[in-house]
């Protein structure tokens, strides 16, 4: 039971323990899989593809898929990397990402995505959606503009906070976060210190009045590109 | 030989694009040493007579005008770059697209809290170009050859494109060197 | 709150003994009795079932048939599908607006009539269709519409809208609707008229593991669409030491053109429901539920009055046909307009009372399904075959049909052919045999197994209906000479616009670009560059979509820029090299043209 899974990724002999994912395993092995709906001590939820990798030549969602013996795993190829560029571009065109006047700008996940793959222009129209901003919370902002629906606030407050105060609403574009109460998030029993609001990739959730504290220069991405950490590298990286 | 021409502009922008291209300080000098300056705010030139090697865009299209300069500079440039956040995605301008644009004069010139305005009346003289419905990223209304993103890009990156624009070279940016804000 | 609203909520919730998995049926009662489930509802039911609003709200918004606004007391959902707008359902739409002086999507102002349109109904074979709360109405004409609209205003009841009934058992008094079968060709293995009901009993004599290797040995496919082998699909569900599991049989029939489900549940539902019976022993399983789909809610009050009779009759419920130990029954679970809901793991999800998201696999439902319990999710015309194989024996079935598609397909044809309806005929037949079959050999083009399929044209006539070729759920729509290709593909892509469920973002935003594409293209303002960026785009949404429907919504595109290239080049634009042509000035400054009372002074190019 205790044998480990030997699989390969991108050429290179991966082990991992029996049941984690191809994404937890690669991470393991000093690996990054660029991801945005996953988060470490939140259940997989297989939604944004960031993390499409080609799992014997299949396309699988490396979160989601688990590990097994044998399997050739491709990750970052110029193939894979050209769909994750893609999808990446699509959540940028998909909302109203003003990252100038973003307090999350810096420190978000999808910026520093796009930063580590390079990308100056999404290659599709910019479809400037309406979206609502709920502002009742004394101490939380939620804007939608910002939303990507990686489902993030959702199971951390379900799962972790125990509180279910973020459902989605709506489908297809028309999807978007809704909230427990009729009268917006102030009604909820959201609180700042909830998962729920620490979760967010994005600026969508926001604490109030913390915003631009860190300087420009001394923000989470920008020296180091996103996923650094795993890849246990000190300094920038050619990507 | 003669010196590669390089013409700018600013559209829907705040010149801060164009404040960060002085902000390569020094080097302005080896700029100038390696290219000459055809239209742009920088010498006044006010219209094409020479094709440019190169078309700096600063700011978005909002409105007529800007679509008009946008054309020129795209029928008298070799080389395209769309320079700063509001070229690539409409920036800060771009936030009114939101907005229907009768609210958005409205809540400008009549209802806005701070608006002061005896005449009660949206400015509309034959000279103010129209506004389009929305503000248009440069490259939805003409072919863009590279981005450089930013609010404003960083000087760094405007010099290292232009350099590899004046060797012939295809732009490549290193992971410091883009941003978004 | 409102104490009637309260008492109602109560009494709907106690009908479901307060199951939480059961909140499609809450949802679904009290926007029947109300119009729509409001705020204050959901309220209710959140505290009734023992949930959050934000979850009532989050399925009360998923799906079609439900809404927060309230809408009138009678609805009519006009199929907006492309076989209807080929009818003119365009035309029925206009009469319907001006008749109730009223725009598609509003309600009259005395709340009686909403407006409204929705993807297919199951009836492109006598479109266009329409709904009018539970009643189909068909062969629609903008008089028709009108004179519907009139009855309307008198008694605003629409059963009695129904005049002539329909053939079969769309006169029972049950069904009581005017819906066609159009029945056109009778195969051997489930329209055949033949069966005797004997399959099950000759199951219940073998031993489950038997059952499941004749259906393997009868190299029975999925006849929904992905053509996954019963057999396996059965064994993976029955493995495992499970104490409970569950039959679900698919009539989620939502693939645009596709109706043939219709006419079994209409015309065979025993032989459906003997079919679930003998899947219930194979595999092990105590419930069984059908999914029938919102559109076909007249079929429901028939379909239970089959179970009802079956249970009387002993071949459904405690120890069928005398066999002690195996208890099963079936109950119906309605769905509430959502295509997506089609896809086996999201079906699942709307049986447990949520928003008809597709799950993550793995697990697969054999392992992890219903509730958690392994679960075989089966199509209607699937269980169909199982029990004439197990009536007639595997041999017999693999003799029908092609050397590796055994056994008969029913196909739904409709567009422009002469004949449009069901046939059954054997797998392995020749697409020109069947165009001839329906009097439609002038075709274009063809659309094989729905906007989720693939578009031929004539010189892929000649290739035949099978797993192997060109595999279809069922659904056959024929283009005639004179149709447009990309307004066609551009109706199926608003088609998939509307269904996504937006789970996963390159079905979510990627089908809303690949629309804005080919309308760019439509406009005539396109340019090859657009034609590579088209390609891409739709292989980028096929590889990353996380189910079944982004990974074929690009489809329609796909195979129309490989068989139908020259539609596509017909339309480029050949302007000023550099400008984006589908900028127009002169639109971008209407409105503030209009407002300002002048006109442009850069109207040039």
């Amino acid at each position: 039971m205790n044998k480990t899974v030997i699989f390969l990724l991108d050429g290179e002999v991966i082990e991992g323990s029996p049941g984690k994912t191809i994404l937890e395993a690669a991470e393991d092995a000093g690996k990054y899989i660029p991801r945005l709906c996953a988060y470490k001590g939140l259940a997989p939820h297989g939604s944004c593809r960031v993390c499409t990798v080609l799992v014997n030549g299949r396309p699988q969602a490396s979160c989601i898929q688990p590990i097994a013996d044998g399997i050739v795993v491709e990750s970052e190829s110029a193939e894979v990397r050209e769909l994750r560029r893609g999808v990446i571009e699509m959540l940028f065109v998909e909302g109203n990402h003003f990252c100038m006047c973003c307090e999350k700008s810096g420190n978000c996940e999808l910026q520093a995505l796009a930063y580590r793959f390079g990308i100056t222009a999404p290659r599709y129209p910019y479809l400037f959606p309406k979206r609502e901003v709920d502002a009742t919370h004394p101490y939380i902002l939620l804007d939608r503009n910002r939303c990507i629906q990686c489902g993030r606030c959702v199971r951390a407050s379900r799962d972790v906070d125990g509180k279910n105060v973020f459902q989605f609403g709506g489908r297809g574009a028309g999807k978007r976060i809704a909230v427990n109460a009729a009268g917006g998030l102030g009604k909820t029993d959201a609180a700042v210190i909830d998962q729920a609001i620490e979760v967010c990739p994005v600026g969508a959730i926001l604490r109030k009045r913390v915003g631009f504290r860190v300087p420009v220069g001394k923000r989470k991405f920008d020296h180091q590109p996103i996923g650094s950490d795993i890849e246990g590298k000190a300094g920038p990286t050619a990507v | 030989m003669e010196k590669p021409r390089i013409a700018t502009t600013s559209l829907a922008g705040c010149f801060g694009c164009h404040m960060s291209l002085l902000d390569i300080d020094a080097r302005i000098l080896d700029l100038a040493e390696l290219v000459e300056f055809h239209k742009s705010p920088i010498n006044d030139i006010k219209a094409f007579d020479q094709h440019c090697a190169v078309g700096l865009i600063e700011g978005g299209c909002c409105n007529e005008e800007n679509v008009k300069v946008l054309r020129e500079f795209r029928r008298n440039c070799d080389i395209l770059v769309s320079v700063g956040d509001c070229a690539i995605m409409g920036g800060i301008p771009a936030m009114r697209n939101l907005v229907p644009l009768e609210e958005c004069l409205q809540e400008a010139y009549l209802n806005g809290p701070t608006v002061f305005n005896p005449s009660k009346r949206i400015p509309n003289d034959p000279e103010i170009p129209l506004l389009l419905e929305k503000v248009y990223p440069c490259h939805e209304v003409v072919e863009i050859d590279y981005h450089l993103p930013g609010c404003p890009p960083p000087a760094d990156t405007l010099w290292e494109a232009l350099g590899a624009l004046l060797k012939g070279n295809p732009i490549e940016l290193s992971y410091e060197l883009i941003k978004y804000d | 709150m409102s104490e009637t609203l309260k008492e109602t909520v109560g009494e709907v919730c106690r009908s479901v003994e307060f199951d939480r998995s059961r909140m499609i049926d809450v949802v679904r009662e009290v926007q029947k009795r109300y119009g729509n489930v409001s705020g204050e509802a959901m309220e209710l039911i959140a505290r009734e079932l023992k949930t959050h609003r934000v979850e009532v709200e989050s399925v009360v918004s998923f799906y079609a048939f439900l809404s927060e606004m309230r809408q009138g007391k009678v609805v009519i959902r006009l199929c907006n599908d492309v076989i209807d707008r080929m009818h003119g359902a365009d035309r029925v739409l206009a009469a319907f607006e001006e008749e109730l002086g009223i725009r598609v999507g509003e309600t009259t102002p005395d709340g009686e009539i909403t407006l409204t349109t929705t993807a297919c109904i199951g009836m492109s074979d006598q479109a266009p269709a329409a709904l009018i709360n539970d009643v189909v109405v068909n062969h629609l004409s903008s008089d028709l519409a009108r004179e519907i609209v009139w009855e309307l205003k008198q008694h605003g009841n629409p059963a009695l809208l129904v005049k002539n009934l329909g053939d079969g058992n769309n006169a029972s008094e049950l069904v009581s609707a005017m819906v066609k079968n159009n029945i056109r060709h009778r195969g051997a293995v489930i329209l055949s008229r033949a069966a005797t009901g004997q399959g099950l009993e000759t199951a219940l004599a073998m031993t489950p593991a038997e059952v499941i290797r004749n259906v393997k040995t009868a190299r029975l496919r999925g006849r929904g669409g992905a053509g996954f082998p019963t057999g396996m699909k059965w064994e993976f569900t029955r493995a495992g030491s499970a104490a409970e599991r569950v039959i679900v049989c698919n009539a989620d029939e939502g693939e645009p053109g596709t109706f043939k489900d219709r006419v079994i549940l209409t015309e065979c539902p025993d032989l459906m429901f003997e079919g679930m019976t003998i899947g219930a022993y194979a595999i092990g399983a105590s419930l069984g539920i059908v999914y029938l789909r919102a559109e076909y809610a007249y079929l429901k009050r028939f379909l239970e009055s089959v179970l009802d009779r079956r249970r009387s009759e002993g071949v459904l419920g405690r120890g069928i046909c005398g066999l002690e130990g195996f208890d099963f029954d079936i109950r119906i679970q309605m769905g509430a307009g959502a295509y997506i809901c089609g896809e086996e793991t999201a079906l699942l999800s709307s049986c447990e009372g949520v928003r008809g998201d597709p799950k993550n696999r793995p697990p697969f439902p054999a392992q992890k399904g219903y509730l958690g319990l392994p679960t075989s999710v089966n199509n209607v015309e699937t269980l169909c075959c199982v029990a004439r194989i197990m009536e007639h024996g595997p041999g017999w079935f693999t003799a029908l049909g092609s050397e590796q598609s055994a056994g008969t397909k029913l196909l739904s044809i409709s567009g422009d052919c002469k004949r449009s309806g069901v046939y059954e005929l054997p797998l392995g037949i020749p697409l020109r045999e069947l165009l001839k079959l329906a009097g439609a050999e002038d075709a274009q083009a063809i659309q094989v197994g729905g906007p989720s399929g693939q578009m031929v044209g004539p010189d892929a006539f000649d290739r035949t209906i099978c797993y192997d070729d060109l595999s279809t759920g069922g659904s056959i729509m024929v283009f005639g000479p004179k149709r447009k290709i990309l307004e066609v593909v551009d109706a199926f892509l608003e088609f998939f616009v509307e269904e996504s469920c937006g789970y996963c973002t390159p079905c979510r935003v990627g089908n809303v670009l690949l629309k804005k594409a080919v309308a760019k293209l439509i406009s005539g303002k396109g340019s090859q560059k657009d034609l590579a960026y088209l390609q891409s785009l739709a292989e980028t949404v096929k590889k990353t979509s996380r189910c079944g429907l982004g990974q074929t919504s690009p489809n329609p595109v796909l195979s129309t820029l490989e068989n139908f290239r020259s539609v596509y080049e017909e339309v480029l634009v050949a302007g000023e090299a550099g400008l984006q042509h589908d900028f127009e000035l002169s639109r971008a400054v209407s409105q503030a043209a209009r407002i300002a009372g002048r006109t442009s002074a850069h109207l040039h190019p």
